[in-house]
Order: structure tokens, then C-alpha cells, then sequence
């Protein structure tokens, strides 16, 4: 029987189309899913334009800017550590990794103090403060919550998406020949980044 | 899952799917296990007895609405139940099930591909899938009582309810991420790991439905996703979304429900035709007429359902040229699944046809979806929907299309791909008899809803008016007969499992696609070697089943 000899011929080539693909459609559905939530803030925005303006000028347009400003940079650095790796220097590329989590973690301590803030103003769901406003600036803050929330919950897995990659590469299993898991965290990570791109001058800039 | 070597058994062959022993031993080797087969046969287990919680529930409402009041429970619990009803048979049985049970085993084999494109990930699906239904039941056994909106979950009722209504959509949230997942799973599989001679149009068309499946499965399932996810977070933070009392518009949810829920009639269906496809050919021994019609048709209707939603809010006072644009498309998603169901009849012409249980059960799909079909015609225009809305017309209509298409579509794959599935044969004569029991009965128990809704018959209604008696007595008696033929048919096959004949030939039914030329049951890693993909899926014209299997050996 000639089939042993097929077995060990039959390894299963490494395709890294594949595996970007598979991250590619993920993200096209994180989008769609993003996309639900903005479908809702236009069409609210459209029935309530004086209350989102009025509401919109409680936020505090500092840490919206510092925040964005913070995540722009740490696409920088998620790009420059997987160039790094491209390039072979295993060290440089768990350095540029690192410094993206601490990014990450800055945007989740600011998003704090922020919302610390707001919810000291009276500004959070189910406060008498928000529930005598007029119902545009309810949607107004129960739409920033949820679009924010639900974007904050991506920096986190993001994070520890990143951190994972950290320790595959720290272990070697990502390397110079094969760094495709790195740039689909990569890619997820740039998704986290465009999304706020948007929701930044959606709540904070628009007035 | 590269292995290196594969234990041979004492004879020399490899080791069945069902035999082969990985690094896990019994149930783990079951449950932890990447096999795109195992995998099926998991979904295969797990859905059919969500289908028989599903079933129950629905024989218990008939037999609720025997009589005008009440029957056997209170108007409380019977609101649970046509909501779980619902939610079991759309999330938890058909949207799921052809795709992940019988795609998840042929679609790889039918591409010439020892696997999916990522076989983890396709065992994390199950997973969901299994955390998302224990939810659903959960909620029916909490104190709190199940959800008890029906399974659209309209609000503002669905955010005051006091009911375990957080299990619900946490339940169907999940059920949505695994659903996108699998549809990622099979996207990357169809474009990466075809054998290499395995071109686009020399795919099989069930691999095609899939394909398009899987396309509406990622694009619309997000936005259910979100909007659920707003209810949930309604309940919980009270954060003003969709709440009118908060200044949300109960219509947007509408809007946004329906537009998951609406191409995902299509999710459902889709797979059930290609499923048609694959049965009419073997069972006629001719070509598939129209291919590369039927192929596309499953694109059109992907593109078009998914533009259709709001014909399901025709009475919420939407604006006239809304309407019209709505209603229009509607008649428009008619033409591709009316160009599948030429195609059929036209491959049926002039073949020789054997009229198995697959066949039969293609044959009751052809009929009843076309009534379905033509009955949601009569309610995509507009003057006729304002009479007929909410009324037992349209449960009439959802079940002639999800349960006469997609239950017929997976019964005919059950009689089809079983025997290859575990080597062995049912009892053919036992159940051609349960697939009439089940024909007659889904009609005895469906078609007197379209005359109730035309009669004024509300929809989801505990009590009504002693006039429409008559015709619920003969619905309910009609669901007897359909679950005696459930019995009958599901018991054959199960009893076959066990002790039915052992089939080792390759070619069941003299089919031409790939599964056909693996062993009976397949072998873990499916291909010897990867296939030569030399002729097209449905060409008969000068092959004899019978040479197929000795061109293969």
C-alpha cells in the first residue's frame, strides 16, 4: 500500500491569504456592526438637531482630543512593530507592542476621569439630572454611552489581543518568516483606531 | 489538523471519521474535536433536539387553540410559548441548520478540501451555538417566566416586560456572533482551499448556495446584533435608545430588526435550495438545467433580500414612496427563486426518475415553497397587506416558506446524505410512508390559515371568535398527523443508525459531485489525495453511476 508514503507528504501549507481574509470579513462585520449604531445616531440626530447640539457641548473636547491623538499614535506604533519583525528584530517589535498596550491603557484611564466627570455633572443613564432634559439630549447621552462603551470594550480586547501576540512573539512563534497573527491583531487594531476616528468628531466636534 | 501519519487498521485502510482516534479519546474526542465532520455531526445532534423542543411547543399551541378560551394554559403561558415557538425554530433550528450540519460535513469534501479554512473557529461556533440555546432554555425554567414578546421582540414591550427577556436576546446576540463566524468560516474556505482544478462554476450548487449564505450571514447579522444589543442595554442601564418614554423611536428598532430579519429568511431558504439542487439531478439522472442561472439566482436573491425589509411595516404609516419602493422590490426578490424553481422542473423533464424519500421530500419543497412564495406575493402588495397584516395569512405564509422549504430542504438532505454520513442505510418503505404523514399533515394543519387570515383571524391571539372554530379543529388535527410523521420519519432514521444496513458502496445514489467519491463513511482527512477535478458537478450524459465508483477504485 502506497497511501503511508501520501500521509507524510500531505503537511498543510501555511496560507496567510486565508488567515487575512478571515480578519478581513470579521472586520467588515465589526463595522456593520458599528454601522447599526451610527444608522441610529444619524437618524436621531436628523429628529432632534437643537437638543445634540446643545448636548454636545457638555463634552469635554480636551480629552476627546488627547484620546485621539493617543490612539492615532498607537496605529503608528502597531505598524512600526510589525515592520520591526518583518525585519527580523524580534526585541524592537515586542518594544513597539508594548508601547501600543500602554497607549491603550492611557485611552482607558482618560475615558475614566472623563466619564467620572460627566457622571458627577448628573450625565448618565437613568439620572433624574439627564431624565428632565428633553429626550434629544437623553438619545444624545445614550448614544455616546453605548457607541463609546461598546468602543471601549474593543480597545480592551484589542489590548489583549495585543498582549498575546507579545508573548507568541517573545516565545518565537511569531518571527520573520511568519508574522501574519501579528498583522491581523494589526488589523484589528487600525479598526479600533478608524472607529473612533469617526465617533470623535461625531460627539466632540459637531456642534 | 496536519497529522504526519494516520494509524492504519489491520486491513491496511484508513480509519472512518466515526473510528478515528485523535488525541482525545470518547466524548472529548467528540466535543474538542476540529474535524469539519465531527463538528456536523454535533450541530446534526444538537439541533434536532432543539427541533423536538421547538415541535413540542408548536403541538402544544394547537392544542391550545382546539377551542375559542382557554384550552390547556393560560393566555400568559401561551404567549411564552408561540414566543419560544419562534425563537427556537428561527435562531436556534433553521437559520443555523443546513449550513452548519450538512455544509459543515460536504462543503470541504465537495470542494476537494480536507477541511475549512480554520477548523478552531468552526468548533467555537458549536460552542456559541450551545451557550446561546442553553440561555433560551434557561429562561423558560427561571422564575420570571420565558419572553413573552413573540420572536420580534417589538418594543417599547420588549424593554418592559418583566420577563427573563435578557436571556433571550443575550441568547440570540450569541446565536448571531456564531452565525457569523461559521459564515466567515465557509467565505474563506470557498475562496481559498478548492482542490486546484476545482474552478468557480464547476462547484457544486449547494457549495454556491452556501457561498452566498454565508455573504448575507456576515453582511446582516451585525445589525440584529447591535440592535439587540441596545435592548439589552435599554433594560439594564436604562439608557434612552429606543424607548419612546425616553424619546427613542419604537420604529427604528423596527426598521433595524427587519433588516437582519428579513434577509435572514433568505439565509434559511438559500441553503434549502441548494440542497433541491443537489437532489433533483441524482434523482432524475440528468444535468442540471440552467446552471449557472440557479448559481447566480442564489446571488440575486442575497442582493435583493437584503433591500426588502420594510415590507413587514407596510401598516406603521411609513411614507407612500417608501411603500412603493418596498413593495416593488419585493415583487422583484419573486424572479430569482421562481428562475430555481423552472430550473427544477426543467431538469425533472424527460429524466428517469426514482422516487426516493430525497426526492420526494425536493418535490413536497417545490410545491410548498412556491405556495409559500406565491402567498408572500399577495402580501408584498401594498392595498391587499393593510387587510391582511397580523392576521393567521401570514403564519400562514412563514410556514409554508421556513418549514415547507427549509424543513422539507433538510429532511430531503437528512435522507440524502445520512447513509453516507454514518454507513448505513433506513428503511426506504418506512419512510416514503412518514414523508406522507408529513406532506398531509403540513397541510392539513398550515392551509387553513390562509383562509382563517383571510377571514379576519388574528395573529398571536389567545382567545377568538367561535366562527373561526371550525378551522383551527382542523389545523390542530392536521399537527397531529404532521408529528405522527415526524415520529415515524426521524425514529427510521435514528433506528437505522443503529441497526440499519451497512453500506460501504461509495455512490449512494449515483451522484457527481465529490462526496460521492469518498468512502462511505468518509475517512478523517476525506481525500487519498487531493481529487482531479475533471468533469463539471451534474454531468450524466455518458457516465452510468455504477462506473463512477470503479473509476475512483
Amino acid at each position: 500500500m502506497s497511501t503511508q508514503a501520501v500521509h507524510v507528504e500531505a503537511h498543510e501549507h501555511r496560507d496567510d491569504i486565508r488567515s487575512r481574509m478571515g480578519m478581513w470579513l470579521f472586520l467588515f462585520s465589526e463595522l456593520l456592526l458599528f454601522g447599526g449604531l451610527f444608522l441610529m445616531y444619524s437618524v436621531y440626530r436628523f429628529m432632534h438637531q437643537h437638543d445634540f447640539s446643545i448636548a454636545s457641548k457638555e463634552m469635554n473636547t480636551f480629552f476627546g482630543t488627547m484620546n485621539t491623538v493617543i490612539l492615532l499614535t498607537s496605529s503608528l506604533t502597531m505598524a512600526l512593530s510589525i515592520t520591526a519583525i518583518k525585519r527580523g528584530s524580534r526585541k524592537l517589535s515586542i518594544f513597539f507592542q508594548l508601547v501600543t498596550i500602554l497607549f491603550g491603557i492611557t485611552f482607558m484611564v482618560n475615558k475614566f476621569i472623563e466619564w467620572s466627570a460627566e457622571f458627577r455633572k448628573g450625565n448618565f443613564p437613568g439620572s433624574a439630572i439627564l431624565l428632565n432634559k428633553p429626550p434629544g439630549q437623553i438619545l444624545y447621552f445614550g448614544l455616546y454611552y453605548s457607541m463609546v462603551g461598546l468602543h471601549g470594550i474593543h480597545v480592551l480586547v484589542g489590548m489583549g489581543l495585543i498582549a498575546f501576540m507579545t508573548r507568541l512573539t517573545i516565545k518565537g512563534i511569531i518571527n520573520k518568516d511568519d508574522y501574519v497573527k501579528l498583522e491581523t491583531a494589526g488589523l484589528y487594531w487600525h479598526l479600533v483606531d478608524i472607529i473612533w476616528i469617526f465617533l470623535f468628531p461625531l460627539f466632540y466636534l459637531i456642534t | 489538523m496536519a497529522s504526519d501519519s494516520i494509524a492504519l487498521d489491520h486491513n491496511g485502510h484508513e480509519p472512518s471519521y466515526l473510528e478515528y482516534e485523535g488525541k482525545h479519546k470518547g466524548l472529548l474526542g467528540w466535543i474538542l474535536s476540529t474535524d469539519h465532520k465531527r463538528i456536523g455531526i454535533l450541530y446534526l445532534i444538537s439541533i434536532l433536539s432543539f427541533f423536538a423542543v421547538g415541535v413540542t411547543l408548536g403541538f402544544l399551541i394547537r392544542l391550545e387553540l382546539l377551542t375559542p378560551q382557554g384550552t390547556i394554559v393560560g393566555p400568559q403561558a401561551y404567549n411564552e410559548f408561540f414566543t419560544l415557538h419562534g425563537v427556537i425554530m428561527i435562531f436556534i433550528v433553521v437559520i443555523p441548520v443546513i449550513p452548519a450540519v450538512f455544509g459543515n460535513f460536504f462543503l470541504p469534501i465537495m470542494l476537494g478540501a480536507k477541511d475549512v479554512a480554520f477548523p478552531r473557529l468552526n468548533l467555537l461556533t458549536w460552542y456559541l451555538y450551545i451557550i446561546g440555546g442553553t440561555l433560551v432554555l434557561l429562561s423558560l425554567i427561571l422564575p420570571g417566566g420565558a419572553a413573552d414578546t413573540g420572536w420580534t421582540f417589538y418594543v417599547p414591550y420588549s424593554v418592559r416586560t418583566g420577563t427573563n427577556m435578557i436571556f433571550t436576546l443575550t441568547a440570540v446576540f450569541i446565536l448571531g456572533f456564531s452565525s457569523i463566524l461559521t459564515g466567515l468560516n465557509f467565505l474563506t474556505t470557498i475562496h481559498r482551499i478548492r482542490a486546484p482544478q476545482m474552478g468557480w462554476f464547476k462547484m457544486p450548487l449547494f457549495a454556491w448556495s452556501l457561498y452566498a449564505t454565508s455573504w448575507i450571514q456576515v453582511i446582516v447579522t451585525p445589525i440584529v446584533g447591535i440592535t439587540l444589543l441596545m435592548v439589552i442595554v435599554e433594560r439594564v442601564f436604562h439608557v434612552g435608545i429606543f424607548d419612546p418614554s425616553l424619546g427613542g423611536d419604537p420604529l427604528l428598532f423596527q426598521h433595524m430588526f427587519w433588516m437582519y430579519s428579513h434577509p435572514a429568511v433568505y439565509i434559511i431558504i438559500v441553503p434549502a435550495m441548494g440542497v433541491i439542487s443537489e437532489v433533483i439531478p441524482v434523482f432524475s439522472h440528468r444535468t442540471i438545467f440552467g446552471y449557472k442561472f440557479i448559481a447566480y439566482s442564489s446571488l440575486a436573491i442575497a442582493l435583493f433580500g437584503s433591500l426588502v425589509w420594510a415590507h413587514h411595516m407596510f401598516a406603521t404609516g411609513m411614507s407612500d414612496t417608501a411603500e412603493f419602493v418596498f413593495s416593488l422590490l419585493t415583487f422583484v426578490v419573486a424572479i430569482p427563486s421562481a428562475i430555481k424553481v423552472f430550473n427544477w422542473t426543467a431538469t425533472l423533464y424527460k429524466g428517469s426518475i426514482e422516487l426516493e424519500a430525497p426526492l420526494l421530500y425536493a418535490l413536497a419543497f417545490i410545491f410548498l415553497f412556491s405556495i409559500g412564495g406565491l402567498t408572500g406575493i399577495i402580501q408584498g402588495a401594498l392595498n391587499v397587506d393593510i387587510y391582511l397584516t397580523d392576521t393567521y395569512f401570514i403564519v400562514g405564509h412563514i410556514h409554508y416558506v421556513v418549514f415547507g422549504g427549509t424543513g422539507m430542504g433538510l429532511f430531503a438532505a437528512l435522507h440524502y446524505w445520512l447513509p453516507k454520513m454514518f454507513g448505513r442505510m433506513y428503511n426506504k418503505k418506512v419512510a416514503r410512508v412518514a414523508f406522507w404523514f408529513v406532506f398531509v399533515g403540513f397541510n392539513v394543519l398550515y392551509f387553513p390559515f390562509f383562509i382563517l387570515g383571510w377571514m379576519g383571524m388574528p395573529r398571536r391571539s389567545y382567545h377568538y371568535l367561535p366562527q373561526f372554530q371550525t378551522y383551527h379543529v382542523i389545523s390542530t388535527v392536521g399537527s397531529w398527523i404532521l408529528v405522527i410523521g415526524l415520529v415515524l420519519m426521524l425514529g427510521n432514521l435514528l433506528r437505522s443508525l443503529i441497526n440499519g444496513k451497512k453500506i460501504t458502496e461509495r455512490n449512494i445514489w449515483g451522484g457527481e459531485t465529490l462526496e460521492w467519491t469518498v468512502e462511505t463513511p468518509p475517512t478523517f482527512e476525506n481525500f487519498e489525495n487531493i481529487p482531479d477535478v475533471i468533469n463539471g458537478p451534474y454531468e450524466y450524459k455518458q457516465n452510468e453511476p455504477a462506473t463512477i465508483e470503479e473509476e475512483v477504485k
